[in-house]
């Protein structure tokens, strides 16, 4: 508990979401680009299905995504037995883990697809004159894929971070809504509310809204001299 | 030495070449139509395209066998792309340390890779600077590589090329995209390059008068196929040659140019064949080959004395082709042995009693220095 403006407030919820934002958007960025980088080179027309398997998070509603993620991941069920097998402890759903798989699912075209617009848009032909100059496969990622792509990962390790902030539904089925556990931000805030203790809310309300300001003016910022023209 | 037999299917499109045998000394060209599968053989070549399949070596390295590819990265080509390809995000000099940081450092001994000769690396002649001197863009090397105009852009991308010291230089329609001028000065410098550098080059084009500058070779492909491998020489000797579509047969003449006269024509040949030209072109040109059109070839029973025609010379009629819209190709032996073909009328043919054997003195009306 801290006192702010003579308000007394947790600030738990927002280190969590911070940390669970930062986790996320890491192993999306992981995960994310050779994901992306696959769909973007796949010329069958399964593509389509994938492709819309990974927008499913966007029109599905969170509560869904979070009931089977629940579902799947529960203590008896098979994937948390066959951890348990490598001598894991604990459990999936109401842990940081489980916010945090919660929101990799839930942020996952909020990743991909910004990536796989930026592969998308990438002259072939400049990794083929790469790989005429010996530049093999990962030095072909790291120094032709990367600068020409670097808009792409900027708008999609933003869009993950910033919308894993923002979750509720998901993080409330998965996570539950523990105090110092699992609350997070959006949580707190509607507990808050609900508590009517509007002047809590306020606070963590505006905390958020002055985050985001800096957080995208940055982004901009970086999106500017990042411009990358392509001839 | 390039041997194999790859295939590959894009879309409707199947190429199917080989088996095949290509002495890839000096320059190759692969000459064919728009859709005739050049392209498509030297991305199966290079080993850009991962659904090539079939054979492949390069002085008995393997590069493909079945469905196996040796990866491109450690083929050892270059490859200056027809819209040369280079790096947007980085300098003229960003992108010539591209290829100069990933060449091997010293040449390949002996043994390890094609003794020494053709298929050897050869210590290239220049460092980053003196090439891109070479190459004529030395004033260019911190400039953005947006900014530069299409030759320069080509220019950039054959000193690339070169700095990554390939055993094999594949160059696809690197000039397609040029005006004229660009496009002669790039022809005389990829020329010149060729025998200095001494890379075997392969190179696509769809344009005779390329071919008949650089070829030391040419691969005909047509449908997906290769039709001829031969010499350019062979390849001009052929009535039915691909390289007259354009403009009817074409004779190319080898030789050396000499000193301007007194007469301000300037001497091309040898000890056996002398031609004299005009024209400031021709003045210190260094220019190896002429190009002769057929149809700017008469023929001549005897050496007319009183004619404004500065070049005659005495030939032996060697082969007529079959007639065709009332002309015929006249393929004549010069004295040093090149073949000059003449276009004349059927009924001149007649009139004038020749037959292969028969003597005859060749009037060349125009010529074509290819410098």
């Amino acid at each position: 508990m801290i006192e702010l403006f003579g308000i007394g407030v947790s600030l738990q919820p927002l280190w969590l979401t911070l940390k669970v934002a930062a986790l996320t958007t890491l192993i999306l960025l992981l995960l994310g680009t050779p994901l992306a980088w696959w769909l973007a080179r796949m010329q069958s027309s399964f593509k389509i299905v994938l492709e819309a398997l990974v927008a499913l998070p966007l029109v599905l509603p969170p509560t869904v995504l979070g009931f089977y993620l629940l579902i799947a991941l529960n203590p008896d069920g098979p994937l948390t037995q066959a951890l348990r097998l490598f001598g894991f402890e604990g459990q999936l759903t109401f842990s940081l883990t489980g916010l945090v798989i919660g929101s990799v699912f839930y942020s996952l075209p909020f990743a991909v697809q910004p990536l796989m617009h930026a592969f998308e848009a990438l002259p072939t032909r400049l990794l083929d004159a790469a790989a005429t100059l010996r530049a093999g496969v990962l030095d072909r990622f790291f120094t032709v894929v990367l600068p020409l792509a670097r808009r792409g990962f900027l708008v999609a390790m933003t869009l993950t971070f910033a919308h894993t902030v923002g979750e509720f539904g998901v993080v409330l089925m998965v996570g539950g809504n523990i105090p110092d556990a699992t609350r997070m931000v959006s949580i707190a805030i509607f507990d808050h509310v609900e508590s009517l203790e509007y002047a809590e809310a306020h606070l963590l309300s505006g905390m958020m809204l002055v985050f985001s300001v800096v957080v995208l003016t940055l982004v901009y910022g970086l999106n500017r001299r990042f411009a990358v023209k392509v001839g | 030495m390039l041997k194999g037999h790859l295939t590959l299917r894009q879309g409707r499109f199947l190429l199917d070449a080989g088996p095949f045998e290509i002495d890839t000394r000096g320059v190759t060209v692969l000459f064919g139509r728009s859709g005739s599968g050049k392209s498509t053989l030297l991305r199966a070549i290079t080993g850009l395209d991962r659904h090539a399949r079939g054979q492949l070596e390069f002085h008995g390295e393997r590069w493909q066998d079945g469905a196996w590819q040796l990866p491109t990265q450690r083929r050892d080509i270059g490859f200056v792309f027809q819209d040369a390809a280079l790096f947007p995000h980085l300098s003229v000099r960003g992108n010539l340390d591209y290829a100069l940081r990933r060449a091997p450092l010293s040449p390949i001994p002996p043994g390890g890779g094609g003794a020494g000769g053709e298929g050897g690396r050869r210590a290239l002649p220049f460092d980053l600077v003196t090439l891109a001197a070479r190459v004529g863009i030395a004033d260019k090397l911190d400039r953005d590589v947006l900014s530069l105009s299409g030759g320069e852009r080509q220019r950039v991308a054959i000193a690339r090329a070169l700095l990554s010291r390939p055993r094999l230089l594949c160059m696809d329609e690197p000039l397609s995209a040029l005006d004229w001028r660009a496009k002669a000065e790039l022809l005389r410098l990829i020329d010149e390059l060729a025998r200095e550098v001494g890379v075997p080059i392969l190179y696509i084009t769809h344009a005779p008068i390329e071919v008949e500058r650089l070829a030391d070779r040419v691969v005909f492909m047509a449908d997906g196929r290769i039709e001829h491998i031969e010499t350019l020489r062979e390849a001009l000797a052929r009535p039915d040659s691909p390289l007259f579509d354009e403009e009817g047969p074409v004779s190319v003449l080898e030789g050396e140019t000499g000193a301007t006269d007194e007469d301000g024509l300037t001497p091309f040949g040898n000890d056996r064949v002398r031609l004299r030209l005009t024209g400031g072109c021709a003045r210190g040109s260094r220019a190896t080959r002429l190009r002769i059109l057929a149809r700017d070839v008469s023929l001549s029973l005897d050496d007319p004395a009183r004619i404004s025609i500065l070049n005659h010379l005495p030939v032996t009629v060697e082969r007529i082709d079959p007639e065709h819209e009332g002309r015929v190709t006249v393929a004549c032996r010069l004295a040093d042995g090149q073949l000059l073909l003449a276009e004349i009328t059927a009924y001149s043919l007649r009139r004038l009693g020749l037959h292969a054997g028969a003597a005859a003195y060749a009037l060349i009306k125009s010529v074509v220095l290819m410098d």
